[in-house]
């Protein structure tokens, strides 16, 4: 049991130091994915810690002086929710502690009175109701699939989750692109489009503030991604290959996805993502009751 | 050691400008001219923005917004007027409600002539302002450590 226990922390802390790394280096390899898709060159791929570098050198602006703080807080639970997923905690805590995180990341936005960031702020909260039902349906498909809400349950199960959870899968790639902020529901942030609604959310944040904002959207990645893998860990050692495997393909198509598509507007985001959610989280959950 | 010139993010306001300094703006942002290969990124948000592109000449309605952006924009920061306009004035220079070039209002680094400036001189003048933005940081540094 110790050992387990040693185990735990080790992979918690290995979590905490090099997600950053890891994530930054996604989401420079994003940007230049991006760039050779469009038929150009592109930044280099450390291009996002040359950014965060830049960002941390620049005098601080702000507005109102308790979005700081109030950002501190966003950053800290985002950080948490992936410790909790990686020391193999209860998924309801950690998808209700990212769900903490959010709101943190609403208030920041939403403290500073400006137009443009209050309604990125708005737009975050559509987006947190369109993900919310499928991100809970995902822990009961995990419970139903593996008996356990426990991740150290759940990634000793005999079979890949995914076997009894195709649906779910499905389901969750679909909101996966909302939570990364990608092109067809990147409807709070729009990173492609700057102009638009001024980049909403982040529009009053300059300096230290966005690179905190910008290091915290990379421990998300990895814990999004490390949500992608365990649908497909397994008892089995080899099952890591497929964890590796799969998690790069949903990259790609992530990226893919970002590049084809053109930006919807927030109802239609919660009516698609609402229909995915009733169709094949709701009738892969049913079906996975009905045939226990 | 502080340096932000790999990372320079820009920002585009344009002045009384004819609009063909802003077509060849937007053209060295397309995969032709390919210039976020240098770490660019086009912010529509002069509080996240470290360079200034301004096109077309100052008039009396716009130079309060010109001042407004820059004054919102964090140190170090650099100013580039684009196209012939931007630097002097232009052919509107003798226009009744024309003050002049960008210099009138805010100090300007780097100056990029051409009416319409082409994509490849506003490339340079980005990556001449990438040096300058350098050398300011280093300045502002230096100053910081002579206060303390």
């Amino acid at each position: 049991m110790t050992e387990e226990v040693m185990i735990r922390i080790a992979v918690t802390a290995a979590y905490i130091i090099l997600a950053p790394f890891l994530g930054g280096l996604l989401s420079g390899l994003e940007r230049k994915l991006s760039a050779r898709m469009q038929g150009r060159r592109g930044p280099s791929v450390f291009q996002s810690f040359y950014d965060v570098k830049k960002l941390f050198s620049k005098n601080l602006q702000v507005v109102n002086g308790a979005q700081i703080f109030i950002m501190g807080s966003y950053a800290f639970f985002i950080v948490f929710t992936g410790a909790l997923l990686f020391a193999g905690w209860d998924l309801l805590l950690v998808f209700f502690t990212l769900t903490t995180a959010a709101m943190f990341l609403v208030a920041a936005a939403s403290c500073t009175h400006s137009p443009y960031s209050t309604i990125g702020a708005n737009r975050e909260m559509v987006q947190m109701m369109s993900y919310e039902p499928m991100v809970l349906l995902t822990a009961v498909g995990f419970y139903l699939a593996t008996g356990s809400f426990d991740v150290a349950e759940i990634v000793k199960a005999d079979q890949m989750a995914i076997l009894k959870l195709p649906g779910c899968f499905i389901g969750f790639m679909f909101i996966l692109t909302i939570k990364l902020r990608k092109s067809p529901f990147d409807i709070s942030c729009s990173h492609h489009a700057h102009q638009e609604i001024v980049k909403g959310i982040t529009t009053e944040m300059s300096g230290p503030c966005l690179g905190l904002m910008e290091i915290s959207e990379w421990y998300e990645k990895v814990f999004l991604f490390a949500m992608i893998g365990l649908f497909f860990i397994s008892s089995n050692p080899l099952s890591i290959i497929a964890v590796v495997v799969m998690c790069s393909l949903a990259f790609f198509l992530e990226v893919l996805i970002d590049n084809t598509s053109a930006r919807l507007t927030w109802d239609r985001m919660l009516y698609s993502s609402w229909t995915v959610t009733l169709l094949l989280g709701g009738v892969n959950i049913l079906l996975l009751e009905l045939f226990k | 050691m502080k340096d932000v010139s790999k990372s320079p993010w820009i920002i585009h306001y344009d002045g009384s400008s004819c609009n063909g300094c802003d077509m060849e703006v937007l053209a060295s942002l397309t995969p032709v001219y390919d210039i976020e290969r240098f770490g660019v990124i086009n912010t529509g948000d002069p509080m996240q923005a470290d360079i200034f592109l301004v096109t077309g000449g100052i008039n009396t309605l716009n130079q309060m917004v010109v001042k407004q952006i820059y004054d919102q924009m964090p140190s170090p920061k650099v100013v580039v007027a684009i196209g012939t306009c931007a630097c002097t004035g232009g052919i509107f220079k003798e226009c009744y409600n024309i003050i002049g070039g960008t210099d009138t209002t805010i100090p300007v680094d780097i100056y990029v002539p051409g009416c319409a400036a082409r994509p490849q001189s506003i490339i340079d003048g980005i990556v001449q302002a990438k040096e300058c933005l350098k050398q300011k940081c280093i300045a502002e540094q230096k100053a910081a450590k002579e206060g303390k």
